[in-house]
């Protein structure tokens, strides 16, 4: 077992959120390693690597409280140090459709494709919603050969495109 | 020659604004042969700037004719006192470091650019770069003024990626 556990906060977005959830953690010995925060439809959601000495449930439940979020605590096999850098993304873009996405990362993970990171809005209006998707990841196919796979995917309105990530190392 | 010290974050002195080199003598030729030998000896770099080994000295070496993709370069070049004249166009692009160890990031660079710098024995000479190897060029005078790429990284959720997508039927387009 590591050190590290996984914290996921959630709740309705209101300043300060962070600031009283890492204060708390700070002030009850508890370190952050990788985090992902954002606002998630009007809601703040945090995913949080936390280690540390401290009683995590006594640092966090009163703030939990205090700013209506919902808790969760898990034991993961997390590490530091394990970035990857992605080398291909995929941009999904058009009207929304149910299944869209279900389709493309599954036509992705047949190819072996490995995803990273991903991020969806829903843009436009609500007469008119439009779906926007940037996936970002780790292939060992061709940018083609991915291409390929999720071409004829989307309906009508919907394009699909994947694109070569070269990180500049220097 | 020797493999010089990489100066990693967060080392202050590469924060330092580099000086105009003035003398292009065999001391000049002797540190870049041994900067040469420390890009060409950690993990595969396209390019390095003398600040990073701790010569604050405006000196860079940039190398994008074995990138993992082929792209349109100038082949291996000794870059001293460069000036970039023009700048065209913006691309977002991933950028790792050497010294920025275990992280890559986002950055916004121009697309196309012109610069003039001299090379080891002080000629001058005119370049126009794009594309990848014109966001090396820019992370390498980045170096030379103090910045690090990390100075520049934009937010993941940034969705400015005007590279080259394979569209439908496997034709290449500029988006």
């Amino acid at each position: 077992m590591s050190d590290w556990k996984m914290v996921t906060l959630v709740g309705e977005d209101q300043p300060g959120i962070v600031a009283q959830t890492t204060d708390a953690l700070y002030q009850n010995g508890l370190t952050l390693g990788e985090t992902s925060m954002m606002r998630l439809g009007g809601n703040f959601s945090m995913m949080m690597m936390v280690s540390g000495e401290g009683d995590l449930n006594a640092a966090l439940v009163p703030v939990a409280r205090a700013l209506n979020l919902r808790l969760h605590i898990d034991d993961i096999a997390g590490r530091l140090h394990q970035h990857l850098a992605p080398n291909v993304q995929i941009r999904v873009m058009g009207a929304d459709q149910p299944g869209i996405v279900a389709r493309v990362t599954g036509a992705l993970a047949a190819s072996g494709f490995n995803i990273l990171e991903l991020e969806s809005d829903v843009a436009g209006t609500a007469q008119n919603p439009v779906y926007i998707m940037t996936i970002q990841g780790i292939s060992e196919a061709a940018v083609e050969t991915l291409q390929q796979a999720v071409d004829g995917l989307g309906e009508e309105g919907v394009d699909v495109s994947v694109s070569a990530i070269d990180t500049l190392f220097a | 020659m020797a493999i010089l010290e990489i100066l990693k974050i967060p080392d202050a002195r590469l924060k330092q604004c580099s000086e105009p080199v003035e003398r292009f003598g065999d001391e000049l030729h002797a540190f870049i042969a041994e900067l040469e030998e420390t890009r060409l000896a950690g993990p595969a770099a396209v390019g390095i700037a003398a600040p990073q080994v701790g010569c604050f000295q405006r000196i860079v070496i940039l190398d994008c004719s074995q990138a993992r993709r082929p792209v349109p370069n100038h082949g291996h070049l000794i870059l001293i006192n460069p000036e970039i004249t023009h700048w065209d166009g913006f691309v977002l692009g991933r950028e790792g470091c050497l010294s920025v160890p275990d992280y890559t990031g986002n950055v916004i660079r121009a697309e196309q650019i012109k610069l003039v710098a001299q090379d080891s024995q002080g000629e001058t000479h005119e370049y126009e770069m794009t594309g990848y190897e014109a966001r090396v060029l820019q992370h390498e005078v980045d170096h030379l003024d103090g910045l690090l790429f990390l100075d520049r990284v934009v937010s993941r959720r940034t969705d400015l990626f005007q590279r080259k997508v394979y569209q439908k039927g496997g034709k290449k387009n500029s988006t």
